[in-house]
């Protein structure tokens, strides 16, 4: 296929990953932000084509893993009452909530339905005029524009039984707040390439400049995974400190102009809890004002619902890369994709459940 | 691969229909799978071309002036380190003091 086939040719794999051996002189350790490159990474091995000194730590780029348990206990708070029909993309339905989740309250007779767009969700309100149409608005910027059109297409029609639970999050002070731990241990960032094909690459200046990382937009095919480290390691290893852009055919400057128009007009910047990691300022965002009737949390009167996360799952260092999947105690025996602990070992995306799919034999010292 | 969220792979136009504007649509071919997404954002798109959708929504049309940039870098890398054969030991080619847990 094109724009496909090509990005994932071996023998081009390995001319990139000679060269990154050739100007490595010292330890690097690069994070990717994305789900979806950690599991190009996992899945074609991409790691393991790096010389020893470059290690890639696994950032929190997935909207599933990320989103807290607190917005998950509203979910199924609001999913389990007999007038809604809870609409949300499929891989939410696994994640555990505090007691449950959306599967089970679905089992039980709760109107869960999995859609693949938002714009799926807000057809189901029109002839449904006795049901109150709920969608679970989760994503990073890529699924915003999306969001915000379903709301606005709402406004516009006028429909009174549709509203959202709004979960956004944002990549840059993910990235801020990761730069900003007295342990962080990241030198370089591969910054996700379809967050920016929608925001653009400014608002990563400041970031580069002010933390001295170099942050290359990278794009999502092993080839382009391995443009960008070298990339970076081209920065790192002359000591810059700039962002650049590896993932030219789809990400400008200045993103979707369209797609942020529609985001400003629908949502606001609000602070955002992070499963794992806790709440980081000014991270998420909401419905504003114009907006407000389109809101699940007033709706429903569950915006003063608070959860407590418990300790046994570790996917808060897992998403913060200070653990690797496999050196939790608790993978692959006590938490599988079946029966998970966090979402990390639930989304396709989620670094715990990448390595068990691809990397499921014991680490070496767990073996003996 | 399609029902995730995120994971998105580039599909070509096969049709538009729709209002102009925010309700424009087209059907998208993702190797053999057909599937609808919302054009609105990417207005100069047309059909043939490729584009990225992210859950049915298009975000952004692919350059194909741009597609070629990994293998021109490869090949510009690959005649500069043909002329400059540094080796990783060498220590002349210096970076900058900044090991683990520096940032």
């Amino acid at each position: 296929m094109k724009y496909l086939d090509e990005y994932r040719d071996a023998e081009a794999a390995h001319r990139f990953a000679r060269e990154i051996a050739r100007i490595t002189t010292r330890p690097w350790a690069i994070m990717e932000i994305c789900g979806g490159q950690t599991h190009a990474i996992v899945k074609f091995g991409i790691d393991e084509l790096l010389p020893k000194e470059v290690t890639l730590i696994h950032g929190p780029g997935c909207p599933v893993c990320v989103t807290s348990l607190e917005m998950i206990d509203k979910a199924l708070d609001i999913a389990a009452r007999p007038e809604v029909i809870f609409c949300s993309f499929g891989d939410m339905l696994r994640v555990p909530g505090s007691t449950t989740d959306l599967l089970a309250v679905k089992a039980a007779g709760g109107d869960v339905r999995i859609v693949y767009s938002p714009m799926d969700a807000l057809k189901l309100a029109g002839p449904n005029p006795g049901k109150e149409v709920v969608f679970f608005g989760v994503g990073f910027e890529t699924t915003a524009p999306a969001t915000a059109m379903a709301v606005r297409q709402a406004a516009h029609e006028g429909l009174k039984n549709f509203s959202m639970l709004v979960s956004h999050v944002l990549v840059p002070p993910a990235i801020e707040s990761l730069l900003s731990a007295p342990d962080c241990r990241v030198q370089g960032f591969l910054a996700a390439g379809h967050v920016c094909a929608v925001m653009g690459y400014e608002e990563y200046l400041p970031i580069a400049a002010r933390h001295r990382v170099p942050i290359v937009v990278t794009g999502f095919e092993p080839l382009d995974i391995l443009h960008g480290i070298l990339m970076v390691l081209r920065q790192l290893e002359t000591g810059r400190a700039e962002v650049e852009n590896q993932y030219t055919r789809a990400v400008r400057k200045q993103g979707n102009l369209p797609a942020r128009q529609l985001i400003r007009e629908v949502f606001r910047v609000v602070p955002r809890k992070w499963r794992g990691i806790g709440q980081i300022a000014q991270s998420g965002l909401g419905l504003n004002d114009d907006y407000k009737a389109f809101d699940a949390e007033i709706k429903f009167g569950v915006a003063e619902l608070r959860v407590e996360e418990p300790s046994e799952c570790l996917s808060g260092l897992v998403l913060q890369g200070k653990l690797k999947p496999r050196e939790c105690p608790a993978f692959g025996s006590r938490c599988t994709p079946e029966h998970p602990l966090g979402a990390t070992m639930v989304s396709s995306e989620g670094a715990c459940a990448a390595y068990y799919r691809y990397r499921r034999e014991p680490a070496p010292a767990a073996a003996g | 691969m399609l029902s995730q969220m995120c994971l998105a792979i580039p599909g070509k136009i096969t049709s538009i229909s729709g209002d102009e504007g925010l309700m424009r649509v087209g059907k998208i071919d993702f190797g053999g799978i057909q599937k609808e997404a919302n054009l609105a954002c990417v207005p100069e798109a047309k059909v043939g071309d490729y584009v990225i959708v992210h859950v049915g929504f298009a975000i952004s049309r692919l350059e194909e002036a741009e597609a070629n940039e990994v293998f021109e870098y490869l090949r510009q890398m690959e005649e500069l380190s043909e002329l400059q054969p540094v080796g990783p030991d060498d220590p002349s080619s210096g970076g900058p003091d900044r090991s683990a847990g520096a940032v």
